[in-house]
């Protein structure tokens, strides 16, 4: 086989493998859906638990409890949020549906690191970063195929 | 040579020859940039309410990294405002090229300058103060003025842009991004130049001044020593100058290897790691020891920031440079520090796609605070064009996440595909070297997803 052949099946063979990361759903996991209910201190700046866990089709209901000053918690993604004063905890409840990782945000400006206050809501099993880890190692792979050979 | 030159285009090169067009950005760029200064002193002190930080690292900093240096190279340095008072003094005139000569004292900067090593301290100084730079107002207008006055300072005292050559932190990184970009500024014929009698582009002419980079543009073969400050399309008497479209990265297929540019690679790569472990992780304890500057936790944070940047990721990487080292097919006899330096080249396409994934997360995240700044800047109950009390609302979805995962595995291919290249050239096995990069991409992925 000719070099040019076989570049061209390599890459064929990638762009496979990337379009099989990217597109094969997850797994569905036969999960009952249930309700969760978990409990979140918010501090300047830190959400703890920092990372809550669900799976597609449960409840959660989070309450979120201030420790120091007034925060919010606004889950990316599902758009609801709440805000709590300290000694005032507040909950609410939404359905979880798609799967992946959400951010959780502080929305209420709390202090210089505001912005920065995050925590994570996976649903199901984290996909995500695998699927980022596959397809950075099927870029690294493609690099040879983009070098012309020196024709020194 | 895969090279087309956009001066092709008669509106473009008209424009850019032209002195008012650069001119009236920088102007504008220059007030916008006294105001950030202005509001972040007398401004509200909360961050996220002025428009000195918003301006600067939302905006700002947003356009510079996701557009402005992947694209353009040092495009920001063409119309930077910060050199524009030093070049005035040196000059004694805004914009007509004043028979190309220059004042101030215009000595040459000591030997012990002539490196990017200032720069790399002045970015380390930075960014183990960053939390309170990126948070603080006052924090910001007093980094933005001691910028500025050094500029002036050193301009007035040396020749030509000794502050953007040897110590502008920004102009630093811009620098080292620059090799990535589509485009440069070079010489159409190099045998016109060798022929040249003027060498006006160096010199200088009654029709521009000599580089202020101190640069011959017919020696140019990367983009971070051009500021492309467009003095030689003026001042060069042949029409040789030539701003061309080129292949990305296309200054790294023959790597500089040295050492002080390594270093701001691994530098750039240190701090993109931090910042994402400390702004977008979920540990309040790091972000307030990064923030009580001057306290025990903060020293803490400041030297594990500098062991990263300066021991541990070279450290490593020069583990993997001579394991690859080994690996290759033919060995030419060269110094372990050269292999290392040239090594490092794949750390550019890898730093500038982690600092583009990194922004993403934050900048998108904050964007709205932009409505809220333009109509109240200083934070005094303002409301100019009724968008002062914007909520807060996140311009961030499942996209965010799906361009970052891609900027960071083009960021791994870019590394991995200089690695190739230079490693060809200067016997090393690409493969140790597209390891590390890749290793630290999925690093990378697992702090921002
Ligand atoms: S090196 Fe720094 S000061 Fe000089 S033009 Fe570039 S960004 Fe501006
Ligand atoms: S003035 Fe023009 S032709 Fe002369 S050396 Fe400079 S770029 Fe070359
Ligand atoms: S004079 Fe020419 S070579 Fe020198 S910095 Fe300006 S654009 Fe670049
Ligand atoms: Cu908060």
């Amino acid at each position: 086989m000719n070099l040019r052949r076989k570049k061209l099946w390599m890459t064929v063979t990638l762009a496979v493998l990337a379009a099989a990361v990217i597109l094969i759903p997850a797994p569905a996991l036969a999960a009952n859906p249930i309700e969760r209910f978990v409990m979140v201190e918010a501090s300047q700046y830190a959400f703890t638990p920092a990372t809550l866990h669900a799976n597609p089709g449960d409840t959660v209901t989070i309450e979120l409890h201030s420790a120091d000053v007034a925060h919010g918690i606004y889950v990316e993604g599902y758009g609801v949020s709440a805000e709590a004063q300290p000694g005032q905890p507040v909950a609410f409840t939404f359905v979880v549906t798609e799967s992946g990782v959400f951010r959780l945000r502080c929305s209420i400006t709390c202090g210089a690191l505001h912005p920065f206050m995050l925590g994570r809501l996976t649903v199901g099993p984290n996909w995500t970063l695998a699927r980022a880890a596959a397809l950075a190692g099927l870029a690294v792979l493609a690099a040879p195929l983009a070098v012309r050979r020196e024709t020194a | 040579m895969n090279r087309v030159s956009l001066l092709q285009i008669p509106w473009l090169k008209a424009a850019l020859k032209n002195r008012w067009p650069q001119f009236t950005i920088s102007a504008l760029l220059m007030a916008g940039f006294v105001f950030a200064i202005v509001a972040g002193l007398v401004g509200t002190p909360v961050g996220s309410r002025n428009f000195g930080i918003i301006a600067v690292w939302i905006a700002w900093w947003a356009i510079l990294i996701l557009a402005v240096v992947p694209v353009t190279g040092r495009g920001w340095c063409s119309v930077c405002p910060i050199p524009m008072a030093g070049d005035f003094l040196q000059r004694r005139s805004l914009l007509g090229p004043n028979g190309g000569r220059t004042r101030g004292l215009n000595l040459r900067l000591p030997k012990l300058f002539r490196n990017i090593w200032w720069q790399n301290a002045a970015f380390a100084l930075m960014a183990i103060f960053s939390a309170a730079i990126l948070t603080n107002p006052r924090v910001t207008a007093l980094a933005l003025i001691i910028m500025l006055v050094a500029a002036i300072g050193m301009s007035a005292v040396f020749e030509r842009r000794s502050f953007c050559k040897s110590v502008c932190p920004v102009g630093g990184f811009i620098g080292l991004y620059s090799q990535v970009a589509p485009l440069e500024l070079r010489v159409a014929d190099a045998a016109a130049c060798a022929s040249c009698a003027s060498k006006a582009c160096y010199n200088g002419s009654e029709a521009g001044y000599g580089c202020p980079w101190g640069t011959f543009p017919a020696g140019l073969t990367r983009n971070p020593a051009c500021g492309l400050c467009l003095e030689c399309l003026r001042s060069c008497p042949n029409d040789n100058i030539v701003l061309n479209l080129r292949p990305f990265a296309a200054d790294l297929e023959k790597p500089a290897a040295r050492l002080d540019e390594a270093f701001k690679a691994f530098l750039m790569l240190g701090a993109a790691l931090v910042y994402a472990a400390v702004f977008l992780g979920p540990w309040g304890n790091l972000k307030v020891a990064a923030l009580a500057a001057g306290t025990w936790p903060w020293l803490g944070y400041a030297a594990a920031f500098l062991l990263i940047c300066l021991a541990l990721l070279p450290g490593l990487f020069w583990v993997a440079v001579r394991l690859a080292k080994r690996m290759a097919p033919a060995k030419p006899h060269t110094a372990r520090r050269h292999d290392f330096a040239q090594a490092a080249a794949a750390l550019v396409p890898l730093g500038l796609a982690f600092w583009a994934a990194f922004s993403l997360s934050f900048v998108f995240a904050n964007g709205s605070y932009l409505l809220n700044v333009l109509s109240d800047p200083l934070g005094w109950g303002w409301d100019l064009f009724g968008t002062a009390g914007a909520v807060w609302s996140p311009l961030y979805g499942s996209w965010t996440v799906a361009v970052q995962v891609g900027v960071l595995a083009l960021g791994a291919f870019g590394a991995a595909r200089v690695a190739q290249r230079a490693g060809a050239r200067g016997g090393l096995h690409p493969l140790p070297v597209s390891g590390y990069s890749l290793a630290l991409t999925v690093v990378m992925m697992g702090l921002l997803l």
